[in-house]
């Protein structure tokens, strides 16, 4: 940002006479993604995040063994197994590497997909509600209050546990449990927006309410719906990751690394390293997922 | 006599990540026991981060404090946390722009006076409610029994100000620092607190120093007036004389500019161009890029303190006067 | 640059009235806001923001809109602009009622009429380039962007900002004086026959408010424009405007031309605002505060005189009956106060 110099008191009279070097324009996009090149934690745990989307992506390829291959003779062998079974075996002699890298398959679209369509329905309602107010936000407000009433672990679980577990249907319970949240995160961005000064001046210019929504009110939700959005996904992955854990999500034999914890839960004292393992890989998707958000968050800061 | 407080070459610098702010640039001042001197300046001039910096208010953090504050004889950036707590409790105390701030939202206003009274002075909180009482009739808020009763929230704007006065009073301080305590008040209560503090200020002989960015208020309350810009004192004197005779360039200009009764056929005399960034301060006198009377020789560096009648001190190259030394 | 499309040739074809018609008639304006309390929300008080406010601005004038917060100024200005919705009241644009059958609509009464609001930074969208938010209203209305932005390029001159330095900008970038410079290109985006200024220049600091201020002048001459300025600062109303309104507690108080009721103020109130203003000479301090107390709380204002708790002159019929505002044609000076009507009982009426 250039100094602010001049400042002509006569109209017509253009300041900055002095042509000062004109700062590069970017988008406010280009100015976040300056921002987050800048930011070498968030560009490490990004880094990480996208390996393991990528190796989830190309397990098929990555993958060693098939994740299935059952063996009685090599059950949970530690890593660096006769050098080919690097992250050791299961307590069914299945592969480890093989089975978290198609476990990630499952476990990352398990935390993914309910967020994504709960912030389009929970975020949805929120704008409805912060910008039409009165009735209209009572009755969705209120609604979500009672989703809000149970912590979200019981919600799930009595979801999905109603609905008869299943990835699909562990998938319906976790895009229920975060749409209230979404809702209010967006409820309160659209009214702390729509009660600034801009929102009435866009509407004095006696523009199309549709017209000012557009432009005005939900470039400036977007921001903080999408970070709490992404700190939700690692939310989604703990919590799906519970639901195959408590046998309501994904069945077995399938490798989702919440089951693989709790199938391996018994061996803990036999094989402690290998138990480990599918939450280390837990561990790893959410710090990077939060990291990620909170660099996003400040990126996002305008004023920064 | 000697003075209340020494302030010397001090300066504020705000360090983030991605710059380094320099808030305040080397000022320097001193003030007689029973004086009010008003800080001016505009937003961003530095007067309000001197202010907290005497109290040492400002993040420890992110600010490097250099320089030296001598508040009766004591070093203040020297002290430990023990012997500022009690300063700023005994013998300095601060008031605010917003009210609310000052005052705990949930506990009535007599009795948030009470325990500071009774904190500070080892008293019974029964002794505290007493001396309560008597600052609320000090600063002259009407049915000060009931009114000590009241949660902040309940009071109007002029009562909380005054509530907040009597809270900084309590234990009777040597120094009142007081940042814009009247520029969110209505015009017609402004003037109540301003004479208000006047005389408070003559009858417990206490000195104030004023942060304000308005002319008119300067001239309704200060002894001496500190002219700041761009984190630097620019001008000081008596507030007569520098209200008549203004000799910085940028004293004269924020004088004319100020619209009092002007004739309203002609345009307002303005002073071109915004203040500096902070970030980015020329080399020479930060008023030179939008000084009238500036010229090549203003760039060289910040201008020496000159001192043009006995009081005042003024830093511009085109006053010409014998130059002070610092002491 | 050509700037022949702002310029305002001497018949100005938008005037239907004719010069003596006046731009705006305010007839009776109320507006109370519900206090809503307990479990059920019902209506526990009422907030008389504003009471019965009428006055006239003429083509071309500045009608000042002085008072202290919570007089309901800035209240007027969003009812003008139907930002928020009026109880009760009319309101005649040019001849044409507002929002009403046989007259204009309230989105045509936008176009024609724009507002200014005093904190620059929150009133334009952070997330969008200065121009764009310049341009915004003529897209609306069927503008193309590329015009429109051509436009707002243009507009940033008038204001005083170089095009290329500042069009692309966001506002986090600008200073206070350049926020305000770009809110008023916005106001004139739509080239509006009358701007609201509320606080316009009360949040910059008076090097920029003068600087401000002579911009508005300029403007309000070379555009032909009609002013009305609310501010809570006496100096610069009486510097900018042709006629003063002072409200008091929702209502108006005193309304006549500026110098007329600096000089001579009929109303107390208006003394006591006049008189409140520090003295820049330290040699004639103000020794006495010239009323007591805060302004009463709009809720359940007082009966009579809404000014009688805090007037010096207050007698038994202030309490007792509302003072009127009385008629007079354009540009007399009238007070709603007792002291001014010589059968109100009043004993220091004036006598005719």
């Amino acid at each position: 940002m250039s100094t602010a110099v001049s400042d002509a008191a006569r109209p017509g009279a253009p300041t900055g006479a002095t042509e000062l070097a004109l700062p590069k324009q970017r988008g406010y996009w280009g100015n976040v993604g300056y921002r987050l090149r800048y930011d070498p934690v968030t560009l490490c745990f990004g880094g990480l995040l996208l390996l393991i989307i990528l190796a989830a992506i190309f397990s098929p390829w990555l993958a060693p063994f098939d994740p299935y291959q059952e063996s009685i003779i090599r059950r949970l062998k530690p890593p660096g197994f006769q050098g080919r079974y690097w992250l050791g075996t299961d307590e069914l002699g299945r592969d480890m590497l093989s089975r978290l890298l198609y476990g990630g398959r499952i476990t990352l679209t398990m935390g993914i997909v309910p967020v994504f369509i709960a912030t389009l329905i929970g975020g949805g309602l929120g704008v409805v509600a912060g910008f039409a107010g009165g009735v209209v936000n009572m009755i969705i407000m209120r609604v979500t209050d009672v989703f809000y009433a149970f912590p979200s672990v019981l919600l799930a679980v009595a979801i999905s546990g109603a609905m008869g577990g299943g990835a699909g249907n562990g998938m319906i319970a976790l895009t229920l449990v975060f749409i209230p949240p979404l809702c209010r995160v967006a409820e309160t961005a659209t009214s702390q927006v729509r009660n600034l000064d801009f929102v009435d001046a866009a509407r004095a210019t006696g523009a199309p309410l549709r017209l000012v929504l557009w432009h005005h009110v939900l470039g400036n939700v977007l921001g903080p719906v999408l970070i709490y959005a992404s700190s939700l996904v690692s939310v989604g992955i703990i919590l799906a990751s519970g639901l195959s854990f408590l046998g309501l999500g994904v069945k077995p034999p399938e490798p989702d690394w919440g089951l693989m914890l709790n199938a391996l839960r018994q061996a803990i004292y036999v094989s402690p390293l290998v138990c480990a393992m599918p939450g280390i890989a837990i561990l790893l998707t959410s710090i990077s997922m939060n990291m990620v958000s909170d660099g996003l968050r400040s990126a996002m800061d305008v004023r920064s | 006599m000697t003075p209340l407080v020494e302030v010397e070459n001090l300066s504020v610098n705000f360090v983030t990540r991605e710059s380094d702010v320099r808030a305040v640039n080397g000022v320097s001042f001193t003030m007689m026991p029973g004086e009010v001197m008003c800080m001016l300046g505009e937003s961003g001039s530095g007067k309000s981060v001197t202010m907290r910096a005497l109290m040492r208010l400002l993040p420890p953090k992110r600010s490097v404090i250099t320089g030296s504050i001598r508040i009766a004889g004591q070093d203040v950036l020297a002290m430990n946390d023990a012997t500022l707590r009690r300063m700023r409790g005994n013998s300095v105390s601060m008031i605010f722009q917003e009210p609310m701030t000052a005052f705990d939202p949930v506990v009535s206003v007599g009795d948030q006076i009470a325990e500071v009274v009774a904190l500070h002075r080892g008293v019974s909180h029964r002794a505290g409610r007493q001396r309560a009482l008597d600052l609320f009739d000090l600063v002259r808020i009407p049915s000060a029994q009931r009114r000590l009763d009241a949660y902040p929230h309940e009071l109007s704007g002029g009562l909380r100000q005054r509530a907040m006065i009597a809270l900084a009073l309590s234990c009777e301080p040597k120094l009142l620092l007081a940042d814009e305590p009247t520029t969110a008040l209505d015009a017609t209560v402004q003037i109540q607190v301003l004479i208000l503090l006047r005389r408070l200020q003559q009858e417990m002989g206490m000195s104030v120093i004023f942060v304000t960015h308005d002319l008119g208020v300067a001239a309704e309350i200060a002894d001496r007036v500190a002219v700041m810009y761009a984190g630097r004192v620019v001008e000081t004197g008596p507030v007569r004389d520098l209200l008549r005779n203004p000799q910085h360039p940028y004293t004269a200009g924020l004088l004319a500019s100020t619209v009092h009764d002007q004739p309203r056929d002609q345009d307002l005399k303005t002073i071109p161009g915004a203040p500096p960034d902070m970030r980015r301060l020329p080399p020479g006198c930060s008023f030179a890029p939008r000084c009238p009377l500036a010229g090549a020789d203003c760039d060289a560096g910040m201008p020496p303190p000159v001192s043009p009648a006995p009081g005042r001190i003024v830093r511009c190259l085109r006053v010409s006067a014998p130059q002070v030394e610092f002491a | 640059m050509a700037m022949t499309s702002f310029a305002v040739e001497e018949h100005d074809e938008r005037d239907r009235g004719g010069p003596q018609q006046p731009l705006l008639t305010v007839t009776d304006l109320k507006k109370h806001f519900a206090i809503r309390g307990g479990i059920l929300g019902r209506v526990t008080a009422q907030v008389r923001a504003v009471d019965g406010v009428s006055f006239v601005v003429r083509k071309g004038e500045t009608l000042g809109i002085v008072g202290e917060s919570g007089c309901g100024k800035s209240t007027v200005a969003r009812l003008l602009m139907r930002l928020i919705v009026p109880d009760a009241g009319e309101q005649i644009f040019d001849g044409e009622a507002v929002g009403e059958r046989g007259g204009i609509s309230v989105a045509e009464m936008r176009r024609q009429v724009q507002m200014v609001f005093q904190d620059s930074a929150s009133s334009l969208n952070p997330r969008m380039p200065v121009q764009n938010s310049i341009a915004f209203g003529p897209i609306a209305f069927g503008t193309p962007r590329a015009e429109a932005i051509g436009m707002a390029r243009e507009l940033l001159v008038k204001v005083g900002l170089n095009p290329a330095l500042f069009g692309g900008r966001y506002p986090h970038e600008l200073s206070g004086g350049q926020k305000q410079r770009i809110n008023i290109a916005r106001a004139l985006a739509l080239k509006p026959r009358m701007i609201i200024l509320d606080e316009a220049v009360s949040a910059l600091d008076k090097s920029v408010e003068a600087q401000v201020l002579n911009l508005l002048q300029a403007l309000k001459r070379d555009l032909n424009l009609t002013y009305i300025f609310i501010s809570h600062d006496l100096g610069v109303v009486r510097w900018i405007s042709d006629r003063v309104l002072v409200m008091y507690l929702g209502e108006v108080v005193e309304i006549g031309p500026a110098d007329e009721l600096y000089n001579a103020p009929k109303h107390p109130y208006t003394s006591a605002l006049l008189a409140s203003r520090p003295a820049l000479d330290p040699d004639n301090r103000r020794e006495e505060a010239p009323v007591s107390g805060d302004p009463p709380n709009p809720i359940n204002p007082p009966s009579g005189c809404r000014f009688h708790t805090r007037c010096p002159h207050v007698e038994a019929v202030c309490s007792a009956k509302a003072p009127m505002l009385g008629h007079g044609d354009h540009g007399a000076h009238l007070a709603a106060c007792h002291m001014q009507d010589p059968t109100s009982g009043h004993s220091q009426a004036v006598r005719h």
